[in-house]
């Protein structure tokens, strides 16, 4: 409430009722307080105390190239399936804000149904399809070509965890593509723009949003993925949530699993961080206006 | 036309132009040759085929049939992007994440212009419709005004030899519209390029056009000057689409060189006939016609008809009458500020001259296209 606004017999009452808005957001907050913020603080004290005070947890972290290893693997497996989702996404994306009703119901099931399916089924699924005499293997072969590995490699663990995390894409971009006006293309293309060009710098620029809001949830719901990357992937396609279940149930490290989870969250705030500037855009500051 | 113009617009040719969507014919036989650097408005109501004689122009929308030259080449089949053509859209159409001066630049940046000069010719461009200090601005920040005079800045700076403009001025207020009327009729002046506007509004037609073609129904009904229109309709559809107008029905006789109309009891009658075997109507302008208190002599009009004031509009430079006539139709009338006043349900008589009244072939389906 600005300070220059005449004051008004109502005006005191309506300061008191600046701060309602924000009690519905009660529950919610208790909720993540509860369920984020002190599981949060707790991992956080663990690995700074057990099993004495002190940074041992992290200095061992640090220490063993194996864990810098997976750590590394981590973000590059969920960086590549950021890029296929994007990949897989935006055509998809863009055929929903092309086709009429009916049409676009229906994709958006084929988006929703694999979500009514336990992701455990899914994934087992996924074994069936890329295992060495599974679906896959078996059409190569027969279609005359060598067989491929795909189980237990990063490859397999990608195409899983892609399929899975797909809609978190999808849902986004076609969010940012409906409010496109395609209007602009026809501009563009009457300033002598062929429809490529028209592509790259009108309709691109202005769906990247989309993209950006798709490629963080993908990523940082990548990067915690644990049954996929399990059951798909092999010894050397480990990802650090593996790593962490194996300290705290197998080795009851409850201080060391602590540690990665923090180095993970941190790794995660800076890597946002750096990419921030990127993600903004003047023009949309602009609208907000 | 002014002959003193260094013209380099584009000259276009337009024959026999069809296009149909199914059964539906959006252009049924469009023919219309406009001359290098004249304002030609395309005008008519909505559904008319105005926009879509645009759109084919633009090269946005293909033809069923018929022939297209612009600047001496024929452009059939010639993709929107490689015509050279600007467009300004209803919409604007301004790229929201680029400044009003990317914008501006994108037709040079396409055109591989160089930095030194694509920056003279957007500040040039911007300049010329008085947006120079908006360059560092985005479209959200502007008004629909400011909008539009940068999407017309952006469609002329790439000196295309034909401008076309989509009811550019459609989504604005009456007082801006105005304005905007005035800043572009000076810069087709300035430039030269050829102007093709399309709207549906007769009096932004009458202002900015060196002429007009009237749409209805897919296709052409006249092509004149605004003056031509008003005062020699060739059609009912004209008459009535362009200005104010009084259409007079009535049971018809034409002999020799005259006709008379007989409407509910009264006759009047016009020193005219038409071709044809169409019932004829007469077609009167409002400052053509007078009303006087019954039993008031009325010099130099031949024709009365006796009514009832339905409606007094005040207009500031005069007033507006419409009277009821016998027959249920009504007529417009307008008077000096001078003249005599009427007051609400008075009965007065409506006078006119016969030889100020146009006969045209009558045309039931023109109710339908103006209402």
């Amino acid at each position: 409430m600005s300070a220059l606004e005449p004051t008004t017999p109502s005006a005191p009452n309506r300061a008191g009722w600046a701060w309602r808005p924000y009690a519905l957001t009660l529950p919610a907050l208790l909720l993540l307080v509860a369920v984020i913020g002190y599981p949060l603080l707790t991992i956080v004290l663990r690995s700074l105390s057990e099993p004495q005070w002190g940074v041992q947890n992290y200095i061992w972290f640090f220490g063993a190239p194996v864990n810098l290893t997976v750590l590394q693997r981590t973000f590059v497996i969920s960086a590549w399936v950021t890029v296929v989702c994007a990949a897989c996404a935006y055509p998809y994306a863009y055929l929903m804000t092309a086709v009429g009703p009916r049409v676009r119901l229906i994709l958006v099931l084929c988006v929703l149904i694999p979500f009514w399916v336990s992701g455990v089924v899914r994934t087992l699924s996924w074994v069936i399809l890329l295992q060495d005499s599974g679906v896959i293997n078996s059409l190569l072969r027969s279609a005359g070509f060598d067989g491929i590995r795909l189980i237990r490699t990063q490859t397999g663990v990608v195409i899983g965890m892609a399929q899975v995390l797909l809609p978190f894409m999808i849902l986004p971009l076609y969010s940012v593509m409906k409010g496109i006006d395609l209007r602009l293309m026809r501009a563009a293309q009457s300033l002598g723009a062929r429809p490529s060009r028209a592509f790259f710098t009108v309709y691109l620029p202005l769906s990247l949003p989309g993209v950006y809001a798709g490629a963080i949830i993908v990523f940082i719901l990548a990067l915690g993925f644990y049954i996929t990357p399990a059951l798909l992937g092999g010894p050397r396609s480990t990802m650090l949530s593996t790593l962490v279940q194996t300290q705290v149930l197998s080795l009851l490290q409850w201080g060391r699993g602590g540690a990665m989870g923090v180095v993970l969250l941190v790794t995660t705030f800076v890597l946002l961080a750096l990419a921030a500037p990127v993600m903004r855009s003047r023009y949309r500051e602009a609208e907000r206006r | 036309m002014k002959p003193e113009r260094q013209s380099k617009g584009a000259a276009i040719d337009l024959e026999s132009i069809s296009k149909a969507y199914g059964g539906f014919k959006a252009l049924d036989g469009i023919s219309l040759r406009i001359e290098p650097g004249e304002f030609m408005t395309l005008l008519g109501p909505s559904g008319s085929g105005k926009t879509t004689t645009l759109n084919v122009v633009a090269g946005f929308t293909d033809v069923t049939s018929g022939k297209l030259v612009v600047g001496g080449k024929s452009v059939v089949g010639v993709p929107a992007h490689k015509r050279n053509i600007g467009v300004v859209f209803q919409h604007y159409a301004l790229f929201p994440h680029m400044s009003v001066g990317r914008n501006v630049a994108y037709p040079l940046t396409l055109r591989g212009v160089d930095q030194a000069q694509r920056k003279a010719r957007v500040a040039r461009a911007l300049d010329m419709v008085k947006m120079g200090d908006f360059a560092h601005r985005y479209p959200s920040e502007l008004s629909g005004g400011q909008q539009q005079r940068v999407a017309l800045a952006r469609a002329i700076v790439f000196d295309p030899p034909l401008l076309l403009m989509d009811e550019p001025l459609g989504a604005l207020d009456k007082k801006l519209r105005e304005w905007l009327q005035l800043e572009i009729k000076r810069i087709h002046r300035e430039l030269g390029t050829t102007f093709v506007y399309v709207t549906h509004d007769q009096e932004e037609a009458l202002v900015l056009s060196d002429r007009i073609a009237v749409f209805n129904r897919g296709r052409i009904e006249q092509v004149g000057t605004g003056r031509e229109l008003y005062d020699e309709p060739k059609t009912l559809f004209v008459g009535r689409f362009v200005g104010d107008s009084t259409v007079l029905r009535g049971e018809a006789r034409s002999d020799g060189a005259s006709t008379a109309l007989r409407i509910a009891g009264e006759t009047v009658t016009a020193p005219r006939r038409i071709a044809g075997e169409a019932s004829p109507v007469m077609l009167l302008r409002p400052e053509k016609l007078a009303i006087r208190r019954p039993g008031q002599s009325a010099v130099g009009t031949t024709n009365r008809l006796p009514g009832t004031i339905a409606e007094v509009i005040y207009l500031g430079s005069g007033s507006k009458y419409e009277v009821r006539l016998a027959d249920g139709s009504t007529a417009i009338v307008r008077s000096p500020l001078t003249g005599e006043s009427f007051g609400l349900g008075e009965t007065v008589e409506l006078c006119f001259d016969g030889a100020d009244a146009k006969l045209l072939a009558d045309d039931s389906t023109a109710d339908a296209t103006l209402t």
